[in-house]
């Protein structure tokens, strides 16, 4: 029955393409309105710190950035053990739409923490567990990319990066505690769900510019896999349908 | 039991044999892991011998000294328990602090200090404007100062 409410519907590309299309404006609006809270919360309103001065202020662009680096890697191995155990056409695709920008997250956390490292601890770059776990991180990104990329056939491509995106999860547990397991130069965690170790407007500046990664994410994940589904089913008759529209609403 | 049933186990069971062996991995590797060792694992034969490592621990209250040049330092890395004395001929981060972390990476000598060639300083994880942490400062020397008698001179730690 079409009128009655059924997650597995948007499983179909053809029900998620407009669905997805719908959502993108919402998800890029609220993605602006938290990011421009965040910045002004964490570049005008916040304190300065006691230790670092103004120079700390790159937590807002840090910290959110590398939260969403392992959050992004956690959703798309998510999503290919339920393409690996359900054969699902949607949950490679959608795996393939996260993969740049998580690896533009990671990187991000990198650069900027490389750039935060040189003036409070002297170095840009150490080998120590946390910034060696989140470059391995980024490797697993780009390595997936790579994968995924030199498999012709998407379905099978789907299935060899799944693989090894359900086998890269361990590095997730590996970066966020390894700041505790292991002696590192890299400071514990400031943000925990009982106590955080941070000045109130500090930490919601971080987190509102946590939320702007996320929505932003979202859209730029929908507007990717958009184009997947159009590519990957275009022999299909909703994308010939679609195109069609497309190219009619075009000669008007 | 269903085949997608099945597979979603065998999904989950691969899964936890990856984690122990990674488990088991990290655990044989750890001491390579380990950015630094403190003074308590120099002193009880950790440190290699004759070769490049870093120690860790917090620069000791009252313990760094400068030479005329500036650029030449000492000072004391402390894990409360055991002591080093480190060597120094360089820039230091603009963190490096008395009482706050330090990561140093160089040499043992014959006499048992520490020559280091790079200084890196380890900060906490506290972030809080300079007011609160005063406050936090305040706090902590008058409640040092309740235990101190009063002829030893209680002086309140300057904070700043």
């Amino acid at each position: 029955m079409k009128d009655r409410f059924n997650l597995y519907r948007f499983a179909s590309p053809a029900t998620f393409y407009p669905l997805a299309g719908a959502m993108i404006p919402y998800f890029a609006a609220i993605s602006v309105v938290f990011g421009l809270a965040g910045l002004y919360l964490g570049m005008l309103v916040a304190p300065t710190d006691f230790q670092q001065g103004e120079g700390y202020r790159i937590i807002f662009i840090h910290v959110p950035a590398s939260w969403m680096s392992m959050f992004i890697y956690l959703v798309m191995a998510f999503w290919a053990a339920i393409g690996l155990a359900f054969n699902t056409r949607l949950s490679g695709m959608m795996a393939q739409a996260l993969a740049p920008t998580g690896a533009l997250m990671a990187f991000l956390s990198l650069w900027t923490g490389a750039l935060w490292g040189k003036p409070m601890w002297g170095a840009w770059w150490v080998w120590d567990a946390r910034l060696t776990s989140e470059l391995i991180l980024l490797f697993l990104y780009i390595g997936y990319m790579a994968l995924t990329a030199a498999i012709d056939d998407a379905r099978r491509a789907d299935k060899a990066g799944g693989l090894l995106l359900l086998v890269g999860v361990v590095n997730i547990p590996i970066i966020y505690f390894s700041v505790k397991w292991w002696n590192t130069l890299h400071q514990g965690s400031s943000v925990n769900l009982n106590k955080s170790s941070m000045a109130e407007t500090m930490l919601w500046g971080m987190l509102l510019m946590a939320m702007c990664f996320w929505m932003y994410s979202i859209a730029v994940a929908f507007m990717r896999v958009r184009t997947i589904m159009l590519e990957r089913e275009r022999h299909t008759d909703w994308v010939k349908a679609e195109l069609a529209d497309k190219t009619a609403g075009d000669e008007k | 039991m269903k085949s997608r049933h099945k597979k979603l186990a065998l999904i989950g069971g691969a899964l936890a044999v990856i984690g122990i062996i990674a488990a088991l991995v990290l655990n044989a590797l750890n001491s390579n892991i380990a950015l630094y060792i403190s003074p308590t694992d120099v002193a009880a034969g950790k440190a290699p011998q004759g070769k490049v490592f870093r120690i860790g621990g917090m620069v000791k209250e009252g313990s760094l000294q400068r030479q005329a040049d500036g650029v030449t330092i000492a000072f004391v890395v402390t894990d409360t328990e055991k002591d080093i004395t480190v060597n120094y001929k360089g820039i230091l981060p603009d963190l490096f602090k008395e009482g706050k972390g330090v990561v140093a990476q160089g040499k043992m000598t014959p006499t048992g200090t520490f020559t280091a060639n790079e200084v890196l300083a380890k900060h906490d994880e506290n972030y809080m404007p300079p007011e609160a942490a005063k406050a936090v400062d305040d706090a902590q020397s008058r409640a040092a100062n309740k235990h101190v008698s009063p002829s030893s001179g209680g002086q309140p730690k300057a904070s700043y």
